[in-house]
């Protein structure tokens, strides 16, 4: 006996499962017209093939998967299609979705098969495009596209494959009498999906409502490597989570999937359609289906081709529409109301469920939550539903987040045991929905948030620049107006005028540096020198004639500024030199000019595409280096023993690019982390 | 006919709220029974009167606040907590006392916050609260139990209800009190010096308590609680009387047995702790409030002015369950670690 495991929770609702399986399944027959939705699985919807007026095969493709996570559709039985358009279907929403219409010529006319004849020679590959192209997406009521649950990668090797065939849900045996009358097919299927997934336990689960269905398995399975499981009955074992749960005690992790933990769950219906989309060739164009509820008079299972519509079972079994109060499809647990019963079956319809107005009678109005606690007992998943009601009803998503709203499975176990009748998952699915329309909606405004502050920074940046460079010439202009005036006055303070000289070239370098050659630089440097060593040259003498006493200071300076114009011009000649005649120096000082305007266009394409976080880091990249030079200056002037008004305006400077640093440090952190 | 549309699940269990406050209601009769015949028809008079008036002051109250009040009045609620006042009262109490207490419940714990299940604390003790602060005289001043004095009759009763001037009643201090004010005499030979202690914890106490532990068993048996609360509370309560025991001497606080079989101990462990409204909502939060309310009733009643404890332990804790709610989140399923806290 393999050890079994609890869930948390779970309830025992009135099984009401001995009513349908009273006879064996019964065929529906062909009605006259199919409707066909596009998406009748988990997925993108499958895009048509045919066309109107087309004449198809029974079996024959008649929409293709759009898209990974997509199934094909096919024609349930031979006829012409009659339209491809927005048709009513089996839906919670009501609304209508597109489908093909199909009129069956009632000759149910095949295409040809192409079965695999030994599948355990096949490659893995072609058994899933095999089941893809078999419009297999899981019958148990998800609907997920089964090819794409079967595709696990490399990195998940798969330890155990389950069969589910639980069928937890009140009122349900589709699954019950598939596994009583089809349990070889079962069984083979299972097979096929275990030489795909190459597992080390397959097992299939069956609650122990279902001894016959059991026993029909074990037979069938006796001496394969397949073990057929009996566990207690309670709703909702058949919850992928908790069958994984019961029988291999592991939990699948939050936000996952079973894969993860090494496991793969199908349905036992999927397994069967799998044998028949394999070893017959045929593909998915048909299910069983349960037809109960007191309003009909013979429940039973029917074989119903899909795009049948539900009132042409439903007349089969005895319906009696005036007792019928609601139509589900689904059971009454999980189960959702359909628009009327013209919807067609589809691939996920397991039962179609007509209860009278006393059999499942509407609730009166809820009174109000004492947090009596019955719904926590009986929660699958560990939740307080008592206190995510409370949440979701003041709107408190953040809290209802915190309290694991999203693992809620809307088995409706909590609703169904409220002594106040609350509507419980009602409100989760209305909570659900919002937080997810607020997720949407933030990420969205973030999003233009992003947007605004960058065009906001390129446009203060834009307007810092046209302001330094105004003030660049402005300063210039002064600086000649100044320098012109000076020429004659000698009297005006010598440190002064050489950090006015100072910055009207750092200025003049700022504003004209971008379309500066290096040989005009170097020109330049040995003008301004000699211009400079003049200047100070005239001020010695004035001083010296007037026996001043910073007279050796100045002697000083026209030393230094002599070895700076010696230097000037020996870089000038070297640069000459290297680059040929000041013709051809001119004639590259156009191309480094074009070079220079090309780099600029680069560069501010560069900018254009950066991304803030880019911008950021560059800015505090630039402001780095020019903190660092700054530094360089000031420590070289405290060696050199620079007069103290220079030092402190050096000191200044550097102080406030370390703040320009920080601040640039922290933007950068802030747009990284956006 | 239009097919209605519902969203699922379309089926529903048996339980009806009104039912669960039903079970509550039956669950305290064994409790009743034993106190009337202890000390006669004082406890059933307040029960009567203050079921009359919670029912009075729950409909005017729905009237205010413009709510169906046949639809509310029919889920028990008021009735419940007019039972559980009503025995938490002295018997014999005046008719003022009780609309007091009624009025405090029903008007200011219960409505003012919203009405059933948004009160944060239990309806019934506030009542309790502010009747022990306003009148204490009145409130500490039980009837002696049969054996130690003479019985009032039925009417005799209900003159000390509805024209308390003129009923002079004999009151007699509980064993707990007894217990408290001692400081002279062992355990033992107060017992024998006075004939209202019984055997293990006072007459009529000792029975009504297990009494009202049988209601408990059964509101368990119905599944109305769950047995953390009531057992954590027991639990502490045991374990805090044995530790101060002190083998019974004069400074000696009283036996497990004397503090299990004593006063409200099992009223309120399966009355009032299990109240779900104002209590913790997960296991582990409801095993942690139990156990405080053990140790706050017997630290209250050892320790404290007042000689029984379970209304103040009781609100305390209510106060505290949204807090220990927040950390007590209990373990989903698929997640690692249980959620709550920050």
């Amino acid at each position: 006996m393999r050890k079994l495991f609890d869930f948390h929770g779970g309830i025992h609702p009135p099984e009401n499962k001995h009513q349908s399986v009273r006879t064996g399944i019964a065929t529906a027959g062909i009605p006259d017209e199919l409707v066909l939705p596009l998406a009748q699985h988990i997925g993108a919807p499958s895009a048509p093939l045919v066309e109107a007026g087309e004449r198809v095969l029974k079996g024959q493709m008649l929409a293709e998967a759009a898209g990974t996570v997509s199934v094909p559709l096919h024609a349930p039985t031979s006829g012409t299609i009659i339209a491809i358009e927005e048709r009513k279907i089996a839906h919670p929403s009501g609304h209508s979705a597109p489908c093909v219409v199909l009129r069956s010529d009632g000759k149910d006319e095949w295409v040809e098969h192409h079965p695999i004849a030994d599948y355990k020679s096949t490659e893995k590959q072609q058994l899933l495009q095999c089941i893809r192209d078999a419009g297999i997406a899981g019958l148990g009521g998800a609907g997920f596209p089964t090819a794409v649950k079967l595709a696990v990668g490399p990195s998940k090797p798969i330890d155990t494959l389950i069969i589910n065939g639980t069928e937890c849900e009140p009122y349900i045996t589709a699954d019950d009498i598939l596994m009583r009358e089809r349990a070889d097919a079962i069984i083979e299927g299972t097979l096929i999906l275990a030489h795909i997934l190459a597992p080390d336990k397959i097992l299939i689960g069956v609650e122990d409502n279902k001894p016959e269905a059991y026993s029909t398995l074990q037979a069938a399975a006796s001496g394969s490597a397949i073990e057929v499981v009996s566990f207690p009955t309670k709703y909702p074992s058949g919850g992928e989570k908790q069958l994984i749960e019961i029988l291999t005690g592991k939990q699948v992790p939050s936000g996952g999937l079973p894969a993860d933990i090494g496991i793969v769950c199908q349905n036992v219906g999927s397994a069967a359609a799998v044998h028949d989309a394999v070893i017959l060739g045929q593909p998915l164009i048909s299910r069983i289906v349960t037809v109960t509820g007191n309003a009909v008079r013979e429940p039973q299972n029917f074989h119903a081709l899909l795009g049948t519509p539900m009132h042409f079972l439903l007349e089969q079994a005895g319906y009696e529409a005036d007792k019928n109060q609601r139509l589900i499809m689904g059971g009454p647990m999980m189960g959702f109301t359909v628009p009327s019963a013209d919807v067609p079956i589809v691939k996920t319809t397991n039962c179609i469920l007509a209860p009278t107005a006393d059999e499942l009678p509407v609730n009166p109005p809820p009174q109000p939550c004492i947090r009596c606690g019955m719904c926590a007992e009986a929660c699958p998943a560990s939740l307080l539903p008592q206190q995510l009601f409370w949440f979701a009803q003041g709107k408190e998503f953040e809290k209802a987040e915190q309290h694991n709203l999203f693992d809620c499975i809307e088995c409706g176990a909590c609703s169904y045991v409220c002594p106040s009748n609350i509507p419980l998952v009602q409100y989760y699915r209305a909570a659900k929905a919002e937080v997810i329309q607020l997720r949407q909606d933030a990420e969205k405004s973030e999003h233009s948030r992003l947007r605004f502050e960058a065009r906001q920074a390129r446009k203060e940046r834009e307007a810092a620049e046209k302001e330094a460079k105004r003030a660049a010439r402005k300063k210039a202009a002064e600086e000649k107006a100044r320098l012109a005036a000076e020429a004659g006055s000698a009297e005006e303070d010598p440190i002064q005028a050489a950090i006015e000289r100072a910055k009207a070239k750092k200025a003049a370098q700022v504003a004209g540096s971008a379309n500066e050659s290096q040989l005009e630089k170097l020109e330049k440097a040995v003008v301004t020198t000699r211009k400079r060593l003049d200047t100070a040259t005239t001020k010695l003498e004035a001083a010296r004639a007037e026996g001043a006493d910073h007279a050796d200071a100045l002697q000083l300076g026209v030393d230094k500024t002599r070895a700076k114009l010696e230097a000037a011009e020996k870089a000038l000649q070297d640069y000459q030199q290297a680059n040929g005649t000041p013709q051809a120096a001119a004639a590259d000082a156009t191309d480094a000019a074009q070079a220079a305007i090309q780099k600029a266009m680069a560069a501010r394409d560069a900018e254009a595409n950066k991304s803030p976080q880019d911008k950021a880091r560059d800015a505090l990249a630039k402001l780095e280096a020019r903190l660092a030079k700054s530094e360089a200056r000031l420590q070289a002037g405290r060696e050199a023993g620079e007069e103290e008004k220079i030092m402190i305006a050096l000191e200044a400077t550097v102080e406030r690019l370390r703040e320009k640093v920080a601040a640039a440090r922290d933007q950068a952190q802030e747009t990284e982390q956006c | 006919m239009a097919l209605m549309r519902i969203t699922s699940p379309h089926a529903h269990g048996p339980q009806k709220t009104s039912w669960v406050m039903q079970q509550v209601l039956l669950a305290t009769v064994p409790g009743l029974i034993v106190l009337t015949h202890f000390f006669g028809f004082g406890t059933l008079i307040n029960v009567l009167w203050a079921s009359i008036l919670a029912l009075a002051f729950e409909a005017l109250a729905l009237k205010l606040r413009k709510r169906p009040i046949g639809f509310y009045l029919g889920d028990y609620s008021a009735l419940v907590t007019a039972v559980l006042l009503g025995i938490a009262l002295p018997p014999y109490s005046p008719w003022w006392l009780i609309t007091v207490g009624m009025a405090s419940s029903i008007l200011l714990a219960k409505h003012l916050y919203g009405g059933l299940g948004y009160n944060p604390f239990n309806p019934a003790m506030v009542g309790y609260v502010v009747l022990l602060i306003s009148f204490p005289v009145q409130m500490t001043s039980w009837a002696p139990p049969r054996g130690a004095g003479e019985l009032p009759g039925l009417m005799e009763a209900l003159q000390a209800c509805f024209t308390p001037g003129n009923y002079d009643g004999v009151t007699m201090a509980t064993p707990l009190d007894v217990l408290k004010q001692n400081n002279s005499l062992l355990v033992e030979d107060l017992w024998q010096a006075n004939p209202q202690f019984g055997r293990w914890a006072g007459v009529g106490w000792e029975w009504a308590n297990i009494a009202f532990l049988a209601g408990g068993l059964w509101l368990l048996y119905q599944r109305i609680f769950t047995w953390h609360a009531p057992v954590a509370m027991l639990a502490t309560l045991t374990l805090m009387a044995a530790l101060f025991y002190d083998g019974g001497s004069s400074a000696s606080g009283g036996s497990p047995l004397f503090h299990l079989l004593s006063g409200a101990t099992m009223f309120g462990a399966f009355f009032i702790v299990t109240d779900p409204v104002s209590s913790a909502v997960s296991v582990r939060g409801r095993l942690i409030y139990g156990a405080l309310i053990g140790i706050l009733i017997y630290l209250i009643r050892v320790f404290g002015n007042y000689p029984d404890a379970v209304a103040f332990a009781v609100l305390i804790m209510n106060l505290a369950a949204p807090f220990i709610d927040q950390y007590t989140q209990p373990r989903t399923y698929g997640h690692v670690k249980s959620g709550g806290g920050d």
